[in-house]
């Protein structure tokens, strides 16, 4: 059996004599059944050789797909080395929360750059030191609008289904009320969103490009919120914004962005990045940890955390959430890659993962009963009717090693990035005739 | 130091990704940008100093003790890192074919099983992905339980003064009113106060136990029983798990529900705040309201599944993946007897602090041994020499320590709250007694002094209410 304490078992002994007790009963005395009430049905300890042993059995029992063509809220993007470098730096890795702003001032400018980069990138005014992932983001930008005499949030069929699930979730509790208007061909049905925008909803949230991959007309959206005084909540993928108009650009009042694809591997799932920024209007209602420049006594420049009046270890039940730590290594991992990879190499990505998507596209419908479910324009994925099963797919070209496109129906949601090189696609396509 | 913007120059990024090799596809000009964004262009070694430079001025558990109370700073085994690290958890989609993540499924199931065996609980979501997190999908459990039952009028959940913020703020989010109790002397819950304020509209409690003064109150048995005949559920926030986990389990102390922060008690690093899991057990009579999805396992098969009832979806997927990695490979190496003997070393280490430093200092509820963490209170110290808590937090600085948390509990106004855990060796704790020793002794010997510190850090106080009150957020570029 291994454990991690420093002291060895005599030395704990002295500890307690020292300290006037004969046993740890003495410590755990107002515990009913003192300090040994429960004995737990776990297995024996393990060395550190044991536990890497095992655990990489366990590892090895998942498929590690060469060729990643999924997305649907989770990207296969390239992850510069100085990234994974810069990140498992310790002292960033183990440090808590900058409350001591003095011996903190490394975390708190990291941040600080954090909030600037991705107000660049989504043309607000205004971010956060980030959220839990986009999903939550979503969730507490609906709170950031709601008011008294206005409530309710209009939510397009054509956001992720996890997020609309998330906000479903989130405004339950709250007798907040959620309308999700149906797609048409694929895009938000405009007259439907507009005609439940009419019943004094806080506001609306919709996403570009949206689940199935599409670019919607985003501007009428956001102004038949406007036009009913209810905010616009504008969901992205973060490195489409490379060549993408940004929130801003289109006059939103809340950007939220699942931040995985800035750096992030796809790790199952998490942890992932929620990306907030918004207007300058908005930015006292923001949630989560904010940090701000000022000076020291001596006029030094310094960062602090900063707004704190909404927050819960102030407010309690009075705060504007209850959101006490934020994503702050996933924060600085989204930082180094966009230092990383600059203006050009974000808009590259994005161009590359444009490109690479609608070569897939064109080489998938080329084959006999392949075709797109929607004939609309899209970034880097793309929903694909399939003529044969798509879940019998799926596992047929699950055996040469590519994780193919996500099942939705009778269709497929495919997703090239740069990381597709026009082999693979062309490898895929290959495997995709072999197996119809 | 420089902001990142501050070394950027026009076209000195790094060459990152390849030319592009197939037809190049442009969308339309109506869905492009206006203009490029201006994020720094900088080659590849000055990232690297960059951030560099930042992280000297990190204060993290690898420079040094942390006692950081109710955060569990303890130290971050490395091998999990390059557990969460290895390809067959790193590099795997959230949505690929169970079939082919079935390692990924079993680490998730694994995981529940060892944290419901450790909360004396039924079945987990491992969802949440912070504490805060785990307390608001708690409540929301509690709340659905009511409502499932037609019992409509059970809108107010009790919480303890000493309680962290989160809890009230949570208790609001899920759609509940919050009745404040107030403690008793002894620093636990006021019984006859408790019996006074539960009643039809009774939802539940949400209680910290071991609480935020480090105490382990006796009359647990008891203020469950008070709530569960009043109709309502108890909520364990699991804040403090360290010093109970295999001593003592919250399922066997009465709770309904709990969350536990992988973050604090299961060792996986605080990240500068954040990523941490705040997975969720519960009663069996809660877990058909689980989140979903939750793992099953199908005769050796494992699946993701929808509980019956399931209250939705908290987050995207499944939860934060590689913390739970981390967790339970901290969990494997500690095994049975190891998770309780940690628990009993991080509860001798406060209680050894505590005991020498009571002399000097001021324990408000030092007559009871302390669990994980002790509160310490600098209202006489700073009658005596006008040196506050927040003066000799400053000053420990200097001496190359984490400060304590300040200023909570809120019951106790001058607040220090240590909390050294179990992975500081008895030679590092005499070091920080005698630091906290010559602090109290230069309190009184030359207090200006004291309050001007830290006098060796990057900076000094910052200005707090100038931030607030001109809130400069985000760096602008020239125009």
């Amino acid at each position: 059996m291994a454990n991690y304490l420093p002291s060895t078992a005599a030395e704990r002994q002295e500890m307690l004599e020292a300290i006037g007790c004969s046993s740890y009963d003495d410590l755990y005395r107002d515990v009913p059944g003192g300090a040994n009430s429960v004995t737990l049905d776990l297995p024996a300890g393990m060395t550190e050789m044991e536990v890497l042993g095992e655990m990489s059995h366990i590892a090895a029992k998942n498929t590690v797909f060469h060729m990643v063509f999924r997305g649907a809220g989770s990207y296969n993007h390239y992850i510069p080395q100085v990234v994974k470098s810069v990140t498992s730096n310790e002292k960033f890795v183990t440090a808590y929360t900058p409350y001591q702003a003095e011996i903190s001032q490394g975390v708190l400018q990291s941040i600080f750059e954090y909030q600037s980069m991705v107000c660049e990138l989504t043309g607000m005014d205004a971010s956060n030191a980030s959220v839990y992932d986009g999903a939550t983001a979503a969730a507490e930008a609906v709170f950031m609008c709601e008011e008294r005499k206005r409530s309710g949030v209009v939510i397009s069929e054509t956001v992720n289904p996890d997020t609309i699930e998330t906000v479903k979730t989130y405004c339950a509790s709250r007798s907040v009320e959620v309308t999700v208007v149906p797609a048409k061909g694929g895009v938000t049905d405009a007259e439907a969103f507009s005609a439940a925008l009419g019943n004094g909803a806080s506001c609306a949230i919709i996403q570009q490009p949206n689940y199935f991959g599409i670019l919607e007309d985003v501007k009428p959206l956001i102004d038949a919120a406007h036009a009913v005084k209810a905010k616009a909540i504008m969901s992205v993928n973060p490195i489409s914004l490379g060549i993408l108009a940004t929130p801003g650009e289109l006059g939103a009042d809340i950007c939220v962005a699942e931040g995985q694809p800035l750096g992030m591997p796809m790790a199952f799932g998490g942890p992932y990045l929620g990306i907030m920024t918004c207007t300058s209007a908005c930015m006292r209602k923001l949630s989560g940890r904010i940090v701000g420049q000022t000076t020291d006594h001596d006029g030094n420049n310094a960062f602090v955390l900063t707004l704190q009046a909404r927050e819960q270890h102030i407010r309690r039940e009075k705060a504007s959430s209850n959101i006490c730590s934020n994503e702050a290594l996933c924060a600085l991992t989204a930082s180094v890659y966009m230092a990383a990879m600059g203006p050009q190499g974000i808009e590259q990505a994005a161009k590359l993962s444009c490109s690479k998507a609608h070569y897939l596209a064109e080489q998938l419908c080329a084959i006999d009963g392949f075709e797109l479910a929607y004939d609309q324009p899209f970034f880097n994925e793309v929903l694909i009717k399939c003529p044969c099963d798509p879940k019998v797919l799926e596992a047929k070209l699950a055996e040469k090693g590519i994780l193919a496109g996500l099942p939705i129906g009778d269709s497929m949601l495919w997703c090239a990035t740069e990381i597709n090189t026009k082999g693979s696609i062309d490898y895929l396509v290959e495997a995709v005739k072999e197996a119809m | 130091m420089k902001l990142v913007f501050d070394i950027s120059k026009p076209g000195r990024s790094s060459q990152i990704l390849p030319e592009c090799d197939v037809p190049e596809v442009m969308p339309d000009a109506a869905f492009l940008r206006q203009s490029a964004p201006a994020l720094p262009e900088i080659p590849e070694v000055e990232v690297d100093r960059h951030y560099n430079e930042l992280a000297q001025e990190v204060f993290g558990v690898c420079d040094g003790f942390y006692p950081l109370g109710s955060c569990t700073m303890k130290y971050s085994p490395k091998v999990n890192e390059t557990i969460a690290a290895l390809p067959g958890f790193a590099k795997i989609h959230p949505l690929q074919p169970a079939e082919s993540a079935q390692g990924a499924l079993q680490v998730m199931s694994e995981l529940s099983s060892a944290l419901a065996e450790i909360t004396g609980m039924d079945a987990v979501s491992l969802q949440p992905a912070a504490g805060a997190h785990g307390e608001y999908t708690g409540l929301l459990l509690i709340r659905e339980y009511h409502l499932s039952r037609g019992d409509t009028a059970r809108t107010k959940i009790i919480v303890p003064d000493s309680a962290h913020g989160t809890n009230p703020a949570s208790s609001v989010m899920a759609g509940f009113e919050v009745v404040n109790v107030v403690s008793n002397a002894e620093g636990g819950v006021d019984l006859d106060g408790l019996r006074e304020a539960v009643g039809p509209d009774t939802a539940g409690l949400m209680l910290t136990n071991p609480n935020t003064l480090g105490l382990f109150d006796p009359n647990i048995t008891e203020i469950c029983k008070i709530i569960h005949e009043a109709g309502g559920l108890c909520y364990y926030d699991g804040a403090n798990l360290n010093p109970i986990m295999g001593v003592m389990r919250p399922g066997d102390m009465g709770f309904d529900c709990v969350h536990v922060n992988l973050h604090k008690t299961f060792s996986t690093p605080h990240g500068g705040g954040g990523p941490g899991a705040g997975p969720v057990g519960c009663k069996e009579l809660l877990a058909k309201f689980l989140p979903t999805p939750v793992v099953i396992d199908s005769e050796g098969r494992f699946e993701l599944s929808r509980p019956e009832s399931s209250l939705g979806r908290m987050k995207a997927f499944y939860g934060n993946f590689s913390v739970m990695v981390k967790a339970l490979a901290y969990i494997k190496v500690l095994g049975a007897e190891g998770i309780a003997e940690t628990a009993k070393a991080s509860a001798l280490n406060a209680n050894y602090m505590m005991r020498k430093l009571d002399d000097l200092y001021f324990m408000p509820y030092g007559q009871a041994p302390c669990m994980h963490e002790f509160v310490m209170d600098i209202a006489p110290l700073e009658h005596e020499t006008g040196c506050s808590a927040m003066d000799v937090a400053k000053r420990l600085l200097d001496f190359g320590m984490h400060a304590p948390t300040m200023y909570f509990p809120l019951i106790v106004h001058e607040a220090l709250m240590v909390e050294p855990t179990e992975t500081e060796s008895r030679e590092n704790l005499d070091r920080a007694i005698e630091v906290l020793r010559q602090i109290w002794q230069e309190c009184h010997d030359d207090p200006e002094f004291v309050k001007a510190s830290p006098h060796d850090a990057a900076i000094g106080r910052p200005d707090e209410v100038t931030a607030a009150r001109h809130p400069v957020v985000r760096w602008i570029p020239e125009a």
